[in-house]
């Protein structure tokens, strides 16, 4: 019969939480360039510019397509050798930031495409300078759409970082690896992270309805 | 002692396919089989049965997969069984892909009008029958195209398989990495035979969208 024994996790879990924070830091730092990412290439796939297009296909199938694990591989060893180094740490931002930006091109797409051409003429005719019009009738009503899909690829992208602890990059499974190794209580340990995420994904939804709250509700909503 | 990479180290890599495909295969219909229970019990009458299903979805949805297979790994010696890489990655691709599955395939059920539902019920058809010769073969059509979606994420998914020891794609590319040194070849390699896999699945799912929304617009 096995014996339960959570008394190395508890003894550690000031270890555990720091692990947690690491997580929240890195998948916040990951979402906001992500964000960046993804409108850079939603813009680039809805251009006229058609070279511009095609970077942004290639590299939106190739990401997509591919798991993270070898993207993670490719970035903190294939790098190297074309004379990028970079620290565990900073190899784990960047693959997150590339596979997450990715798809959040598909999807800030998906919304830009959802604006009726008339919304553009409107604001055109209104005399809305180009910037304005990408602001406040093309990007704000877009992002309004596809919050819900863009905000759980977001959920889906800090339970992803949890393979960065391959790269030894730290982060919570890191830290539950480190406390694993060295006490061996196995399954309780993987037991209370597994929890821990499931309480990181709980919190991140919790956020996201707020930020929903209050930057995307509208006057009277439809 | 590092060597050259040659082209027995690439038919070794190229035959590691196989693995991720079997992986692929056993939880898809696992998955196939989990997720058809979760998606009824899901939206079945009992609200004890659409709760546990819920509470399913919604543990492996808001988890890694990465802790999921390292709690299976390690839970294998909890229940007593031997600590064996490849049930624990098919029993942990199997739960994750019943959960993911379970959900596509509720929405499906569900975006089904109920007034087939209460039509087929004032035929006087049972459950079963209602189910199988109404609802589910119009979901079906609708839950194609992201099953079809899924099964791309699945087939990424097996690649932590790797984490636990299991030897697939992968882990053959990191053995072959470890004796050669030439990570940028070779997981440029396993990179792109992930991509010859999923890249036809991916392109499939989204002509079907397309043609669904083609029939929908009509």
């Amino acid at each position: 019969m096995y014996q339960f024994n959570f008394q190395p996790v508890l003894a550690n879990l000031d270890l555990l939480i720091h692990g947690a924070w690491l997580t929240v830091k890195l998948s916040l730092m990951a979402m906001m360039l992500g964000l960046i990412v993804s409108v850079l290439g939603a813009v680039a796939k809805t251009s006229g510019i058609r070279p511009l297009r095609w970077v942004a296909d290639i590299y939106v199938e190739v990401i997509r397509n591919t798991p993270f694990l070898v993207q993670i591989f490719f970035i903190f060893f294939g790098l190297p050798a074309a004379g990028i180094s970079l620290s565990p740490n900073v190899a784990a931002l960047v693959a997150l930031v590339v596979n997450v930006g990715a798809y959040g091109t598909e999807i800030i797409r998906t919304g830009i495409e959802s604006i009726p051409r008339g919304q553009v003429e409107a604001g055109r005719a209104l005399g809305l300078s180009p910037v304005q019009i990408f602001r406040y009738v093309i990007m704000v009503p877009a992002l309004r759409n596809i919050y819900p899909s863009l905000t759980s690829q977001f959920i889906y992208l800090m339970l992803t970082s949890s393979v960065v602890s391959v790269i030894s990059a730290n982060d919570l499974a890191a830290a539950g690896a480190d406390l694993s190794a060295r006490t061996f209580a196995n399954f309780e340990i993987y037991l209370v992270l597994t929890i821990m995420y499931f309480l990181l994904a709980l919190g991140f939804s919790t956020l996201f309805a707020g930020i929903r709250r209050i930057f995307f509700s509208y006057p009277a909503s439809r | 002692m590092i060597r050259a990479f040659s082209s027995a180290d690439l038919f070794f890599i190229i035959s590691a396919v196989r693995w991720t495909l079997i992986l692929s295969v056993i939880a898809f219909l696992g998955g196939a089989v989990g997720g058809m229970v979760v998606a009824l019990a899901r939206t079945a009458q009992g609200g004890m049965r659409r709760r546990v299903a819920a509470a399913f979805i919604q543990v492996f949805q808001g988890t890694p997969l990465l802790m999921q297979l390292f709690l299976v790994y390690f839970g294998l010696a909890v229940i007593g069984l031997p600590i064996d890489p490849l049930l624990a990655a098919t029993v942990a691709l199997t739960l994750h892909a019943s959960a993911y599955l379970g959900e596509i395939w509720r929405g499906a059920i569900e975006a089904v009008p109920s007034g087939q539902t209460e039509a087929a019920t004032a035929l006087s058809l049972s459950y079963i029958d209602r189910m199988r010769y109404v609802v589910l073969p119009q979901a079906m059509r609708l839950a194609t195209a992201p099953t079809v979606g899924f099964l791309v994420q699945l087939i990424k998914g097996t690649s932590l398989a790797s984490i636990i020891g299991f030897t697939e794609l992968t882990r053959a590319g990191q053995i072959i990495n470890n004796a050669t040194f030439k990570p940028f070849l070779v997981f440029g390699t396993v990179a792109a035979l992930y991509f010859i896999l999923c890249w036809p699945l991916s392109l499939l799912a989204r002509r079907i969208e397309a043609r669904m929304r083609l029939a929908v617009t009509r």
